[in-house]
């Protein structure tokens, strides 16, 4: 501790690197842009991963969508051409038979509709839902509430819309308790949402989906079929999940199995598990990278360190002989070089952070988002760094204390 | 002050081994002014570094201010050293880094003088030897003869029992040897052991005692006859 809190100590080594300016530069030009690359790529790797996390950010990252096409293939006396329709008794069998697995589910209808409020008018998509639905599509109730069961059950004539509806129908006065026209039948606002997904997402119109059943079709179809499967299941169970409820869909609609066009299932795990796979890999290379780069700069300081020592034998060769301890040479050099590299490290990292800020917006173009490394990196770093500055020093430190006095002197 | 019986002293050249010193008797008192005269490969430098506790010797007994010197780690070494012993070398030795005052201040910041105190000190020093005004000045800045006695100014800092010479004028010439010699004279006057070692017949006949080696051993010791 002695050793540490000497001023006259520090007073010794501040001289040492002031009166060496080259060596000192040149050391700490090594362990700065170490640094700095290993922080660049630290960061562009998280920004590229900021990227993946925003594409898959707009609906629920456990979503499974079915969909319902044509038939492709005869099955059991049924040919093929056949149109499948979801009906409500495909709801009721979702619910019913996967119970334990399903977080939330919904069913859907898409209308296109012409909005008209006062003398404003638009053309909108609408979509028919359960109250489930506000969870799957991330929706955010900006103002007012969502749709609910009772909504449901009484069939009331009552709209969800977006923020930009809001904007075009009604500028900046207020939307909710007022009647919207949808094709001809009149509808109360309850509700005004955002949403994360773009400014599509917030063109869109929520009502009931008994109202719509009731009012446009007057039969009890549905167009789509969407959940949340059970957080807590496994990627790979999700995924068989997944397989589960096509095939057993494919049963009760008398579907070939092999059929791929009649039935869809989409099911965000297995994007997931690529998404999954990618980063893993990315991950391990930017981890490969970074450590690579630091033990470049690790290898570099030890160099140094042992040519600095190289190049100081003669003078610690005097300093011995006139009653310099070994220990005391060791700790002059390892002071040295901890100092060395903990001051430009922390530099080339601070560089690289800035840059990373100066630089971040002009690479959204790149697929890179808000690149920037995280605190636990940058004190790992700098740890990694002393502790480095420390080996580094410490083996040609020793090396120089066990030279004889006499052979130091001679050196020339 | 200085006591050896018997040293030996021998250095591993491949699977021989190189006999430099064999068997000396050597005893210096307080105050004396010895030179030891040698052509190179008579032993002079070996028995310098034994002496000045920069090498070990073989076997035989050496002690210094009384204190029986053996199997010392380098740190005993390096506290003995600054503590009893002041080297002057033939090339100086200065940190080339370091201005004059820094210089000879760098004996007593390893003994832990504070900066003020030693830097106070060192100016007295640089003084004695006649180079106050050149306190700041780096020694590539300086002449041979004012690095020598910049050298002398750090060896006598500490206060040191014994100065160890190792042909201190062998890089001047004639002139700024005599000067630097009659330093050496000066601080012997004033009580300080000193050790000098040389090939140099005159500057060995200023001393008070000449102890020629050769091939390891001691061919004659005498005192000089001084024609004054």
């Amino acid at each position: 501790m002695r050793l540490l809190f000497d001023i006259d100590r520090w007073q010794e080594i501040f001289q040492t690197l002031q009166k060496n300016k080259l060596r000192t530069v040149l050391a700490g030009v090594t362990i700065a842009f170490a640094i700095l690359l290993f922080t660049l790529l630290f960061g562009i790797g998280n920004g590229l991963k900021n990227s993946f996390a925003k594409s898959f950010n707009d609906d629920a990252i456990n979503s499974i969508f079915i969909r319902t096409g044509q038939t492709t293939k005869p099955y059991r006396g049924l040919q093929s051409g056949r149109k499948i329709q979801f009906k409500n008794d495909d709801y009721a069998y979702l619910v019913e038979e996967f119970d334990e697995n399903v977080q939330f589910v919904s069913a859907r209808i898409y209308k296109n509709v012409r909005a008209i409020y006062k003398s404003e008018q638009n053309n909108y998509s609408l979509r028919a839902v359960h109250p489930d639905h506000q969870f799957l599509e991330k929706t955010v109730l900006q103002q007012g509430r969502y749709i609910n069961n009772f909504d449901l059950q009484k069939k009331s004539k009552v709209i969800v819309i977006g923020r930009l509806v809001k904007e075009d129908l009604f500028n900046n006065r207020k939307a909710l308790g007022e009647n919207i026209n949808l094709n001809g039948v009149s509808y109360k606002v309850v509700g005004v949402f955002t949403d994360d997904g773009g400014d599509n997402e917030e063109r869109i119109i929520y009502m009931p989906i008994t109202t719509a059943q009731a009012i446009y079709g007057n039969n009890d179809y549905i167009d789509q079929l969407n959940l949340t499967y059970n957080p807590v299941l496994e990627l790979d169970e999700a995924i068989s999940f997944g397989n589960l409820i096509l095939k057993k869909f494919k049963e009760k609609h008398s579907i070939d199995p092999r059929d791929q066009a009649a039935l869809s299932v989409s099911n965000m795990a297995e994007a997931n598990k690529g998404v999954g796979q990618f980063m893993l890999v990315l991950n391990i290379i930017i981890l490969f990278i970074g450590i690579g780069t630091l033990i470049a700069g690790i290898i570099g300081i030890s160099n140094i360190m042992v040519y600095i020592v190289r190049e100081r034998t003669k003078e610690l060769g005097i300093r011995k002989a006139i009653g310099a301890t070994p220990n005391s040479i060791i700790g002059m050099i390892m002071m040295e070089s901890i100092f060395v590299t903990a001051i430009a490290g922390y530099s080339g990292l601070l560089i690289g952070v800035f840059t990373l800020k100066a630089i971040g917006k002009s690479l959204e173009d790149y697929f890179i988002i808000n690149p920037s490394v995280e605190n636990y990196v940058v004190v790992g770093a700098t740890i990694i760094l002393i502790i480095a500055g420390t080996i580094a020093g410490y083996i040609p430190a020793k090396r120089a204390a066990r030279i004889k006095p006499i052979v130091a002197l001679n050196d020339e | 002050m200085i006591s050896i019986k018997n040293l030996h002293k021998s250095y591993p050249m491949g699977k021989d081994a190189l006999h430099v010193l064999k068997g000396l008797d050597l005893e210096i008192k307080e105050g004396e002014f010895v030179s030891i005269m040698g052509s190179s490969g008579s032993g002079k430098s070996t028995l310098l570094n034994i002496v000045g506790l920069l090498d070990e010797h073989d076997s035989g007994e050496y002690y210094l201010n009384n204190q029986k010197i053996e199997k010392l780690d380098e740190k005993k070494a390096a506290i003995l050293r600054n503590k009893f012993l002041g080297f002057v070398f033939q090339s100086f030795n200065l940190i080339n880094y370091k201005n004059a005052l820094e210089n000879v201040a760098l004996p007593l910041y390893y003994q832990g003088v504070g900066r003020k105190e030693r830097n106070a000190i060192a100016l007295d020093y640089l003084a004695k030897v006649g180079l106050k005004e050149r306190a700041n000045h780096l020694p590539n800045e300086l002449s041979g003869g004012e690095k020598q006695r910049v050298a002398v100014a750090r060896a006598l800092v500490t206060k040191p029992k014994v100065i160890l010479a190792d042909e201190p004028t062998g890089a001047l010439d004639s002139t700024t040897s005599s000067s630097v010699m009659e330093l050496l004279k000066q601080i012997n006057r004033e009580g300080m052991t000193v050790f000098v070692i040389t090939h140099e017949e005159d500057i060995a006949a200023q001393t008070d005692r000449i102890v020629r080696l050769k091939d390891g051993i001691i061919i004659s010791d005498e005192k000089t006859v001084k024609n004054q």
